[in-house]
């Protein structure tokens, strides 16, 4: 037996015999499966994004013209306040933590999560507390923004305000209960020859997401229950009048709130490295240095708070120091953007929706990172913070990071998640229509906070119309590119062209199995004999015919009930370092109905 | 390497004609756009070399129909990593201590440094003036944080004028929805800021009620100001002109209509102007002490200020007395 | 070619089915569940720590510390219950080695030792506030000392809450053994961790 032949073999080896034929029914239980779940996290939270999208188009709106003649102003408040909790709290963090769901044991080769039982409880408390908050539009819903800074949030639309903490409180249980979940599925559960560097970048995101959260996020609770007693007893934590000082509140929100930026941003990092390599026919490039820059993010990502808060209660030589740990992100960053660079480089890009959604990615977040950098810079900072600018800069790491990054994750794992293939060209239009009105609503936002528009504002003066004109004309064509998205979705799920196994030709473990994968994943424990990532090595030449193949060989080798078993170390002393990617000839059988560029060499 | 040159041209250019700034009224303003133009040039550059890469990418190495290989195994290059790690972090140390300096030169390191005006003094007087109570009604007694214990918040003096005194000290209190401006000196109050041209001013900053921020687009300044805190600002103005006070921190649903207008004008004017004001502003400060706020809607107590704090008379009586 | 290194038979594919049948059987593994509790314990002590990093803000930003007027903190009644609280994290730590040995008798008889203790502690906390002469909403630090030793107060209860629960399950013979005591082990962690916090509250609210 050839190096070359065994490889696939062996991670096919533990390969689930049929797909799970779920129930819709299944969907709307307690159920314990992490698949289920990460399915039940998604759909909740899509339709979050719908709901928190609608407010932004009012918010949009309103702001087409300079004066306040859409809604009350005390309404504009609370639109923008509770889009931000939703979008923040019930769409992107819990969207992350449903792939983590449904991806994390697969990758790993588990049959489940370590917690299952736990995992359907963090699930379940999402849309409890997504219903709770909308409820508080019933009362006369929170007007202080997201970040709800005392004295405002004491006095304006105290029950609102209450409701927002509890719904609040309920969100972060939710994600630190989850962060223990994959923290100790990942420590614990990897198949016995997964080292630490051997799992999927996507795993390696999540150990650092889940460190975050779980440091970052008891802090919030914290500020909350104090903000609460505050609201509720009458004490004086952060009031003033008092003795109070909601300096103190600030720190609190921020220590917990600048981390949870990174708990958005990262899961779909780990999308990127998992996307990027397989659409692009290339192992990722330096494996080692994105696993750790998302290490060193978390770490630097604990020690920046402050800059939210320049021109707030710091002295300045605390500003410098914020501004200095702040702007050392853009290093660890840079690594990894760089290091996707030069993986699409040089490749065979299948220009497939994924992809191109995870072109998008670096694109937007790239210009997103770039005025981070710049609004980190104090100097500058006192200018456009609370500005347009720094909107600007939100929607352009939240909406062109984490979502850009969410739609690559769906693009790819739909087939796995349904065993259906998702619609090409709608998918393309998908992209094309958000790139644009993306862009469109937020690229022109800089200018205006530069110019002097503050954000928060229903009311603002009539020189800044027509750019906020096509802001909102912006907005509109994005609420319109939501709608081939949602068609191909449920059109796909129902009657999209089956996906088999593993459409996208990729190696991680999850595309190991059938799809949809079965109740328990795998059948006993798969077996690794590639990376993750070894795309062009010169065991997996055209891995596409060679799974194929490989998976008829199976079936009758099973049917004869043998088992073949594979030497790991061999594999792995082949695998990341060796591998000269000289051509293996294929055995003439395997040439049956494989396309006549079989022997052509990889480069 | 033509194609760097290309860049690094596109570069300077844009960053140095993106137009995108208002015009700079002080000193401080100019430095401050400076180090914009500096970030911007990096910046259009980078985002040039990224996005060159992408579109390179798509065109040169896309897929070729019925081509089912992979790419080569390139997975790392030692030096090249290096280089991008290096060379962002370069890059930031320039961007950092560039922003180190003009900070420091703007006085930002030098708030209410070692030396007392006296700001908090006339603040707790402010305080005592009868416009209190917009808060909650809370019934516990306000005493404020002493002053020695304050940490010292916002921009002071430029390093050259730190030991002096500013040449003009105002005192600025944001209460929901108005700045109020008063002149300790000559006992003036206004709600416009009225400044002479190239003097040192200082604006000593607090707030009745909630956090509300100071912010002059064209002097790019801004710092909250913080109940029960003191903070300031100091700068030098240096073009004649009218210019926005905006309020930057949310403060209730009409944040969006508290607005002021900054009058720079030659000392000649500035005088005159103070002379002027001097009997009409005793009499609204007399107005203002005189009522129970308490008692009043947002819209009946802002009512003497609305010529000079410019809100308009319709969002005014829109403001009702239940938003709280 | 590279050379291809010898096989190990441990990392074979059919040593992992092997064991993978052996695993199948447990649903849930001890050791993660015991790392999941040591995480979760780690998470919740952030909470702790920023009200910790709360008060001792308010603390040094204030000119003097408790705030003027503040009565006088008596000490001893706080001192005995620190003590007893700190005594019965010994105690609770008998009651798993009690088990380590089998001895389910003996676990559970310390366990009840340790929830009538912890029951002294809450009562003691009981009687303090409603004999101190401060409320709530007095000062800045009267606000701080309730809500922190409160939420405290909180955990103990619920420790309290679990232990009965360990002893209402070691009714049933053989239900915690030598093997099978991940339960109590886990409400051990968790008083030692109230026992931690206790200590570090009492330090910045009644010492220092
Ligand atoms: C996903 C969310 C996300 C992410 C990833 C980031 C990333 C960053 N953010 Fe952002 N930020 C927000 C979400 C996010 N932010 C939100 C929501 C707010 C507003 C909150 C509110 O007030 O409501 C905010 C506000 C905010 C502020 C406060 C502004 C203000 O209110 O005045 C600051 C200030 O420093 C800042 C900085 C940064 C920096 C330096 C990064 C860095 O991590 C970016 C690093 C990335 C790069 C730099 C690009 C890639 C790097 C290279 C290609 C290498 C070469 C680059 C250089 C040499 C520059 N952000
Ligand atoms: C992940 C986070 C996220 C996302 C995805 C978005 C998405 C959008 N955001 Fe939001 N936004 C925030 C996070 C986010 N935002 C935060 C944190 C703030 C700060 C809040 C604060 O200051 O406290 C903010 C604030 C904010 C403001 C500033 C408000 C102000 O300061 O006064 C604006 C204004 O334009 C805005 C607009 C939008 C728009 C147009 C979208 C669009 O991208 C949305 C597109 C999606 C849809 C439109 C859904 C599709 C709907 C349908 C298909 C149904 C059709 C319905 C209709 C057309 C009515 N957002
Ligand atoms: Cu005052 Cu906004
Ligand atoms: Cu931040």
């Amino acid at each position: 037996m050839t190096q070359a032949q065994f490889q696939e073999t062996a991670n096919l080896e533990a390969r689930g015999t049929a797909p799970a034929d779920r129930h819709w029914r299944d969907y709307f239980t307690f159920n314990t499966d992490h698949k289920v779940i990460g399915i039940q996290y998604l759909v909740t939270t899509f339709c979050f994004y719908l709901i928190g999208g609608v407010m932004a188009t009012i918010v949009r709106t309103e702001l087409a013209t300079p004066d306040s003649d859409v809604v009350a102003p005390e309404l504009y408040n609370s639109l923008f306040t509770v889009h931000a909790t939703v979008m923040i709290f019930l769409w992107i963090v819990p969207a992350g933590a449903g792939f983590a769901n449904f991806l994390i044991p697969l990758m790993i080769g588990a049959k489940d999560m370590a917690f299952p039982r736990l995992n359907a409880l963090a699930f379940w408390i999402i849309p409890v507390a997504g219903v709770l908050l909308l409820s508080s539009f019933l009362v006369g819903a929170p007007q202080a923004g997201w970040t709800s800074y005392p004295p405002l949030s004491l006095v304006t639309a105290q029950m609102g305000e209450e409701i927002w903490i509890l719904s609040v409180l309920l969100l972060g249980t939710s994600s630190i209960l989850g962060a223990v979940n994959f923290a100790v599925t990942i420590f614990t559960m990897r198949v016995p020859s997964m080292s630490l560097n051997e799992m999927p970048l996507f795993c390696w995101a999540m150990i650092a997401t889940s460190a975050l959260t779980l440091v970052a996020t008891p802090v919030l609770a914290a500020a909350l229950i104090l903000l609460s007693f505050d609201l509720l007893a009458g004490t004086a934590f952060f009031n003033p009048t008092g003795n109070g000082d909601p300096v103190v509140y600030q720190h609190l929100f921020w220590f917990y709130s600048h981390p949870a930026v990174y708990i958005m941003i990262m899961p779909f990092f780990g999308v990127i490295s998992e996307v990027l390599p397989v659409h692009s026919r290339k192992p990722i490039f330096g494996y080692l240095a994105i696993a750790y820059s998302s290490l060193a993010i978390s770490f630097l990502g604990l020690i920046v708070w402050a800059h939210h808060m320049f021109t707030s209660g710091t002295p300045g030589w605390l500003r410098m120091f914020f501004m200095i740990t702040t702007m050392i992100i853009a290093v660890p960053t840079g690594i990894k953007i760089f290091s996707w660079l030069a993986t699409i480089w040089g490749g065979k890009l299948r220009l497939v929706s994924a992809m191109l959604f995870g072109m998008g990615f670096i694109s937007t977040f790239l210009l997103g990172g770039i005025t981070g950098i710049m609004v980190a810079s104090v100097p500058f900072d006192i200018h456009v913070h609370d500005t347009y600018f720094i909107v600007a800069h939100l929607h352009y790491v939240l909406f062109g990071g984490s979502v850009f990054g969410i739609y690559a994750a769906f693009y790819h794992w739909f087939p796995k998640m349904t065993g259906r293939m998702l619609n090409e060209f709608w998918g393309r239009v998908h992209f094309v229509l958000t790139y644009v009105g993306f862009t469109v609503t937020f690229l022109p936002m800089h200018a205006l906070g530069m110019q002097g528009m503050p954000r928060r504002v229903a009311m603002y003066d009539p020189k800044f119309t027509t750019i906020n004109v096509i802001c909102t004309v912006g907005a509109y064509m994005l609420a319109v590119s939501t709608i081939p998205f949602i068609v191909n979705v449920i059109w796909s799920w129902r009657y999209g062209p089956k996906a088999g196994d593993n459409p996208w030709q990729a190696l991680s473990l999850e595309w190991m199995t059938t799809s949809p994968p079965p109740i328990e994943n795998f059948e006993g424990i798969p077996v690794l004999a590639t990376g993750p990532y070894d795309y062009g090595m010169e065991k997996i030449q055209n891995t596409g015919e060679r799974l194929r193949l490989k998976l008829r060989e199976n079936a009758i080798a099973s049917a004869s009930g043998q088992k073949r078993g594979i030497p790991i170390a061999e594999a792995q002393a082949s695998t990341f370092f060796g591998g000269t990617a000289t051509l293996v000839e294929p055995e003439s059988e395997i040439n049956v109905d494989s396309p006549a560029d079989e022997s052509q060499d990889g480069n | 390497m033509l194609v760097g040159i290309g860049v690094t041209l596109i570069s300077l250019w844009y960053g140095q004609n993106h137009g995108l700034m208002p015009i700079a009224a002080s000193a401080q303003a100019s430095q401050i756009d400076g180090l914009f133009n500096t970030m911007m040039t990096l910046s259009i550059g980078l985002f040039i070399l990224v996005h060159g890469v992408i579109v390179v990418a798509v065109i040169k190495y896309r897929r070729r129909e019925g081509d089912n290989t992979d790419g080569p195994a390139w997975h790392d290059n030692f030096p090249l990593e290096i280089l991008w790690t290096a060379l962002p972090a370069v890059i930031i140390l320039g961007i950092g201590v560039y922003s180190f300096e003009i900070y420091n030169s703007m006085g930002g390191l030098d708030p209410m440094g070692n030396h007392d005006h006296g700001t908090m003094q006339s603040h707790s007087k402010m305080r005592g003036s009868a416009i209190a109570g917009t808060l909650s009604d809370t019934p516990q007694k306000a005493p404020q944080i002493q002053p020695e214990k304050q940490i010292a918040l916002g921009v002071g003096a430029a390093p050259e004028n730190e030991e002096k005194p500013a040449d003009l000290v105002v005192n600025v209190m944001g209460l929901q929805y108005a700045w109020i401006f008063s002149y300790p000196e000559s006992g003036v109050s206004s709600g416009e800021l009225h400044m002479p041209l190239n003097g040192d001013v200082q604006l000593n900053l607090a707030a009745q009620d909630v956090l509300h921020a100071f912010w002059m687009p064209e002097f790019r300044l801004k710092q909250d100001a913080i109940p029960g805190r003191g903070s300031e600002l100091r700068f030098i103005p240096n073009k004649v002109g009218e210019y926005r006070i905006v309020c930057a921190e949310l403060c209730g649903a009409y944040h969006g209509a508290m607005k002021a207008v900054a009058f720079v004008h030659t000392p000649e004017d500035f005088d005159s102007w103070l002379k002027e004001q001097q009997i009409a502003s005793t009499q609204n400060l007399e107005q203002a002490v005189a009522v129970n706020p308490d008692k009043l809607s947002d819209g009946e107590f802002l009512a003497p200020y609305v010529r000079e704090i410019k809100i308009n008379a319709k969002t005014l009586e829109q403001l009702h007395p239940t938003h709280h | 070619m590279q050379q291809i290194p010898a096989i190990d038979p441990e990392k074979t594919a059919l040593n992992y089915h092997h064991s993978a049948e052996i695993e199948a059987h447990g649903e849930e593994h001890p050791d993660h569940r015991m790392l999941g509790v040591l995480v979760f314990l780690g998470s919740e002590g952030m909470i702790f720590m920023g009200m910790f990093a709360a008060y001792l803000i308010y603390r040094a930003m204030a000119p003097m510390w408790p705030p003027e007027g503040t009565p006088a903190r008596e000490l001893l009644l706080p001192g005995i219950n620190t003590v007893i609280l700190i005594a019965s994290s010994f105690v609770i730590h008998n009651a798993d080695a009690a088990i380590k040995k089998n001895d389910a008798t003996g676990m559970r008889n310390w366990l009840l030792v340790t929830i009538a203790m912890g029951v002294v502690f809450l009562c003691g906390q009981v009687y303090e506030y409603t004999h101190l002469e401060f409320g709530l909403t007095t000062n800045l630090y009267a606000s701080c000392f309730y809500v922190l030793t409160a939420f405290h107060g909180l955990h103990v209860t619920f420790g309290v809450v679990l232990m009965a629960g360990v002893v209402w399950r070691s009714r049933a013979e053989g239900h915690y053994s030598s093997e099978h005591h991940f339960g109590i082990e886990a409400t051990e962690i968790y008083w030692h961790f109230v026992d931690v916090i206790w200590i570090v509250l009492f330090v910045l609210l009644y010492i220092i």
